[in-house]
This record gives structure tokens, C-alpha cells and sequence, in this order.
């Protein structure tokens, strides 16, 4: 778990959050870096969700405190975050399917129509929103252009899925927290949505990617930071742990003495005897 | 396995669009692509019920096609109709207002009787009667957003306590129009193009329909409305203050009201405690009829108005056809299950 010198985009040292006499969060820590995908996976109940409130600004953390661009910030609310840069496309509570998807990118902050059309009568200015949808739609690479006056509703939840992304990619300046993406799609969909978060991070915003997928996770992530017991236990790599190494250090199986531990050992090492033990020792170092 | 792959994943689309493109291809079935027209277009239906309720009555009901009978038909809807735009906007965020007739009532007898019994200039009774609508509105939107009560619930009680404040305001007496301030009884008055007399109260709901249109269409708040309509959490989510959105439409809804109250007294030349009563349900099958549906986020404030003008229609050509009044209310209660039931099948989207 080194930092190599790499200076984080937002950071948060030592959360805590109780509800009552249950500990959610027991001082964690979190880094993400600039132009990184970081996977956050745990287990239900290890404290990620939580952890993932406090960074989007829905729950306030009781100790600790969050970092951006290595400046203390305090978010209330969801749009205490959002004027920070800080964008979260939710699981299932993502569009409005009844407007279309120039409305939809758009919802909650309208742009208004110049002169008195938009000052007096509050006109949206329509034409700005199309054409801004259309760029946003198009650079992500989601759809046709002709498009764009279409009803959410109207889409695949794929589809449905992109244009929250876009939304978020189109006003996130700093990060993007994706919360189960690909939880309600089909193969082909999600397929769709991983390909436009690697498009959102190539654009140059770090996005944040909560997922219990571990095959999406390891397709994706640059790193993966994993949660277990209200707490930050490890931060690995797709190209130096295996899914099965990650799965077992998310249950505490690859912690010594664990049941399963050794069973655990085993079996990675009668396929790599090499990479078990350097993985071992990094392990155990972090 | 090959078919049962293909079910489960969407079929591939348009080419040459890599990751994700917008339209699904659908087979194209008639009932399909009905589906699909009504489904963009929600008016289209009642636009056509009410053309053919046009065409039925001018073949057989003698003087249908007067302009004389039209306009009397516009000047019957002019009062449900206005009250139908609150109650749209309202039905929009998946609420319901069943105080809209009460609201109404109170607020004209509160302009009548301020400008008749109590010398208040007729322009200011007119001003604290929209006053009173408007805080009537502002009532409903505090319970429901405050104390997060069920619009049905809370308009359901206030529409007995609106009513109740108007028979002690009134003391259950009836306004003469006379007694009132001219200004009260103008939205009665007529001007004639030709033969045919259009009252100012016709043409106000017509400007009012043309305004709701437009602010639903093209502002912020009217997206809004439709936004917190459809998915509230949502909207919240994206950043829409859904509290402040209802409050504002039941406000509005009230403020409208108190319009109705003032077309209501220049319809029937006077204010009674007891006008208006069935006004409520008579609004909400406009805005059903319409095509506006129950659960929220879909319809058009247009609509609405060809609800009414459907109903209106329905009842004077049955009349000038010489049909008994009950089967006016049959037909109309066959027309409310009917669109009812066409809004369940076009709010269906296929998978």
C-alpha cells in the first residue's frame, strides 16, 4: 500500500460513523488518485457503503476528514458535493424516464435563455441543451445524434444507465462515484457501461466504482481498494492479485489463521507458487 | 441455449454506433406502432374522441354546428376547464387535489361578499379573493410537504373545511350579482365576432391553457413538475428541491382556483355557497379524460381542455339530441374507465 508519491485527488484519513452502538465506519482511510478507476468492494455489512455516503456528501462523518486536492472540505448534502466537482450516479434511482435526455442531463440545473425570454419568463434555453447533450452524448460515444430529444423511458436500462453517466461526466469536473453500475444489466449492457467508464476516465476524471462484479471490477480497475470491517484493509491491482486472492482478503480468508486460509494458499500457489508469495508478503506488509 | 441468449440480451442496434445507441428495434406491428404514437403523443387520443363527438353530433343533433350552441358549449367548460389546469399540474407531481371545487367556491364568496355587503372596491375583492385562493393552496402544500400527509388525505379534509368556512362566511346565502362590483361579473360579458358571442372568461381559460402549456414546456419549473411527477426521489437525487416544486404547484393550484371563482360568478351572475359542488370530480375526469395519467409525470395540460371540451360536448349533443340527462353521466363514466384504461396500456413500455 505505498502512495508512490502520487498525490491524491480526494482523500479521506480516518472516518468514523456510528448509528448508535453499531460502527459503520472505524476509521478508514481513502485515496483516489488523478485519471485512476478505483474499485471499492466489500463485503455487506464491511462499512463501504457508508464510506461511500461520506464521500458524496448524503452522510456526514462523526471523525475524520475528507480531502480534496489536499484541502479539508465539508459536504452536508449530495449538493454540497456536487459544488465540489463531486458527482454520483446512483444504482437504481438514476433518470426521470418521462423527460427526454436533453432535460435529463440537465435536471436540476437548467440553463436559461438569454435576454428577457429567459430573465422575465424563465425560458430554458433549449437550443444550448440539445446541443450540449448531443456533444456530451457523442464524446462519450452513447449514441446517434438525432437522439437526443428522445424520453428516457424509452431506452434500455443500459441506455438509461449511460445517460446518468453522461450526466454526471458532464458536470463532475473533479470525480465521479459510480454506485452498482452494471448491478440491474444484462451481459451486453454492461459490457456498454464498462466501456463508457474507461471512456470517462480517458476524458481525465477519476472515477470512483463501487461493484460486488469481480469480473467488472479486475476488467476495469486501475486499483482496487478493499473494505472489511469498517476499514480500509488493503489496496491491490488487477495485475498483481487474482480475483480469488481478492476475494479471499474481502472475507478475511487470506488472513492467517482464518478458516479457509490455508486452503486459500494452496490453491494459488499450486498455480503460481511465485506471485502466492510476493502477494503474501505484500499483504501482510499492508 | 442460442435463442434463449438472444431473449435475455437486447437485440443488437443500429450499426456503426459502438457502445450503446439509442432506439431498440421493435417490431412493427398496427397495434404496436398505435402504441407507439400514443405513447409520444398522449393527446392524439382525446384530440380524436372529441373530432368525432364533433362529427356524431353535427350529423345527428339538429343546431350542434350553430356558433351560438359552440359557443355556449365553451362558456358551460369554461369553469371545469379552468379548474382542470390546477388540477393537471397538480395530478403531474402524482398528487391529487379534491379541495379545487372548495377553494373555488370560498374564494368567490369571499370577492362577492367583500364587494357587496362590506363596500370593498371591486378591484381589491377581486385581489383578496385570489389572496384567499392563493393561501388555500399554500395550505394543501404545506401538509403535504411538511407533514408528508397524502394529497388525497389532506384534500380530502380541507375540502370539508374550505366548504365549511364558506357556509359561515356566506351564512349559506346566496350573492346577487347586482349587488356587486361590475368588475366581478366581467368575465360574463361578451364580445361578438359576427354572429357568434364569446364571453371573457372563455377567452381567460383559453390564455390560461396557453400559458400552463408553455411554462410546463419551457421552464425549469415546469420540468420540474413532471420530474418530481415521475420518480420524486429521483429528482431529488438530481438535485431538484421536490419539496419547494409541490409546494409552489399547490400554490398555484390555488391561485387558479381563485380564477375559476372569478369565471364562476360571471357565469352564473351571482356567488352561491352551493355552486360549484360536483366541481372537483367533474376536474378530474377533464384532466383523465385528457389523457393525463393518475400516477403522475405523463399528460398535457392541453389535453385537459379537450377533456373538457369532451365532457361538454358529450352532455350538450346528448341534450340537443333529446337524450335523458342520466345517460349523459353514463357515457361519461364510460369515457373516464375507457381513458383510464387506454393510459395503462400506453404507459406500458416494453422491455
Amino acid at each position: 500500500m505505498t502512495t508512490d508519491g502520487v498525490k491524491p485527488i480526494l482523500e479521506a484519513r480516518g472516518l468514523v460513523k456510528r448509528y448508535g452502538h453499531v460502527t459503520a465506519l472505524a476509521g478508514s482511510d481513502f485515496d483516489l488518485r488523478p485519471g485512476e478507476i478505483l474499485a471499492v468492494i466489500g463485503d455487506n455489512g464491511a462499512g463501504k457503503s457508508s464510506l461511500i455516503k461520506c464521500l458524496s456528501g448524503a452522510v456526514v462523518p462523526d471523525e475524520g476528514e475528507i480531502l480534496l486536492d489536499g484541502n479539508p472540505i465539508h459536504m452536508r448534502t449530495p449538493i454540497d458535493a456536487r459544488a465540489y466537482g463531486i458527482e454520483t450516479v446512483y444504482q437504481t434511482l438514476a433518470v426521470s424516464p418521462s423527460l427526454d435526455i436533453a432535460d435529463n442531463l440537465f435536471l436540476g440545473r437548467e440553463p436559461r435563455a438569454p435576454g428577457i425570454l429567459g430573465k422575465v419568463f424563465r425560458k430554458l434555453d433549449r437550443g444550448k441543451m440539445r446541443a450540449e447533450a448531443k456533444q456530451q452524448m457523442s464524446e462519450l460515444g452513447i449514441m446517434t445524434i438525432q437522439d437526443i430529444t428522445q424520453m428516457v423511458e424509452s431506452l434500455s436500462g443500459g441506455q438509461r444507465q449511460g445517460v446518468a453517466v453522461a450526466r454526471a461526466a458532464a458536470f463532475g469536473s473533479k470525480v465521479i462515484i459510480l454506485d452498482e453500475p452494471t448491478a440491474a444489466l444484462g451481459v451486453k449492457e454492461s459490457a456498454h457501461v464498462l466501456e463508457l467508464i474507461l471512456r470517462v476516465r480517458d476524458s481525465g476524471i477519476p472515477v470512483i466504482l463501487i461493484s460486488h462484479n469481480m469480473p467488472h471490477v479486475f476488467e476495469v480497475a486501475d486499483r482496487i481498494h478493499i473494505h472489511r470491517l469498517g476499514k480500509r484493509i488493503d489496496v491491490v491491482t488487477p495485475q498483481t492479485h487474482t480475483m480469488n486472492e481478492v476475494v479471499a482478503i474481502m472475507t478475511g480468508a487470506a488472513e492467517p489463521g482464518a478458516v479457509g486460509y490455508d486452503q486459500v494458499v494452496k490453491d494459488a500457489a499450486r498455480r503460481d507458487p511465485e506471485h502466492v508469495a510476493q502477494t503474501l508478503k505484500t499483504t501482510k506488509e499492508g | 441455449m442460442g435463442k434463449l441468449f438472444r431473449k435475455l440480451v437486447p437485440a443488437p442496434q443500429g450499426a456503426g454506433t459502438a457502445g450503446g445507441v439509442v432506439g431498440a428495434e421493435r417490431p412493427g406491428g398496427l397495434t404496436t406502432r398505435i402504441h407507439d404514437v400514443l405513447h409520444s403523443n398522449a393527446t392524439l387520443g382525446p384530440l380524436f374522441v372529441l373530432l368525432l363527438a364533433v362529427v356524431v353530433f353535427t350529423v345527428t343533433a339538429d343546431g350542434f354546428l350553430e356558433p351560438a350552441n359552440l359557443s355556449l358549449i365553451v362558456q358551460q367548460v369554461m369553469v371545469v376547464g379552468t379548474l382542470g389546469i390546477a388540477q393537471t399540474l397538480i395530478i403531474l407531481t402524482a398528487g391529487i387535489d379534491l379541495s379545487v371545487g372548495a377553494i373555488m367556491v370560498l374564494s368567490s364568496i369571499v370577492m362577492a361578499k367583500l364587494s357587496a355587503d362590506s363596500g370593498v372596491p371591486g378591484l381589491l375583492a377581486l385581489l383578496i379573493g385570489f389572496g384567499v385562493g392563493t393561501a388555500c393552496g399554500l395550505v394543501n402544500g404545506a401538509l403535504v410537504t411538511r407533514l408528508r400527509l397524502p394529497p388525497f388525505i389532506v384534500t380530502l379534509g380541507t375540502l370539508n373545511v374550505f366548504f365549511a368556512l364558506n357556509l359561515y362566511y356566506s351564512k349559506s346565502e346566496t350573492t346577487r350579482g347586482v349587488d356587486m362590483s361590475d368588475l366581478l361579473l366581467w368575465t360574463g360579458n361578451t364580445i361578438s365576432v359576427g354572429d357568434t358571442k364569446i364571453t371573457y372568461g372563455s377567452l381567460i381559460m383559453l390564455g390560461m391553457f396557453a400559458a400552463a402549456w408553455w411554462v410546463l414546456k419551457n421552464t425549469a419549473w415546469g420540468r420540474h413538475v413532471y420530474a418530481v411527477g415521475d420518480d420524486a426521489e429521483a429528482a431529488r437525487l438530481a438535485g431538484v428541491r421536490t419539496d419547494r416544486v409541490l409546494l409552489s404547484v399547490y400554490i398555484v393550484a390555488g391561485l387558479i382556483c381563485a380564477v375559476a371563482a372569478w369565471m364562476l360568478i360571471g357565469r352564473i351572475a351571482s356567488a352561491s355557497p352551493q355552486a360549484g359542488l360536483n366541481a372537483n370530480l367533474d376536474s378530474i375526469t377533464a384532466v383523465v379524460i385528457g389523457g393525463t395519467s393518475l400516477f403522475g409525470g405523463r399528460g398535457l395540460v392541453i389535453g385537459t381542455l379537450f377533456g373538457a371540451l369532451i365532457v361538454g360536448v358529450l352532455r350538450n349533443g346528448l341534450t340537443l339530441a333529446g337524450t335523458d340527462v342520466l345517460w349523459q353521466d353514463f357515457a361519461v363514466g364510460v369515457l373516464i374507465i375507457a381513458a383510464v384504461a387506454i393510459d395503462q396500456w400506453i404507459r406500458k413500455v416494453k422491455a
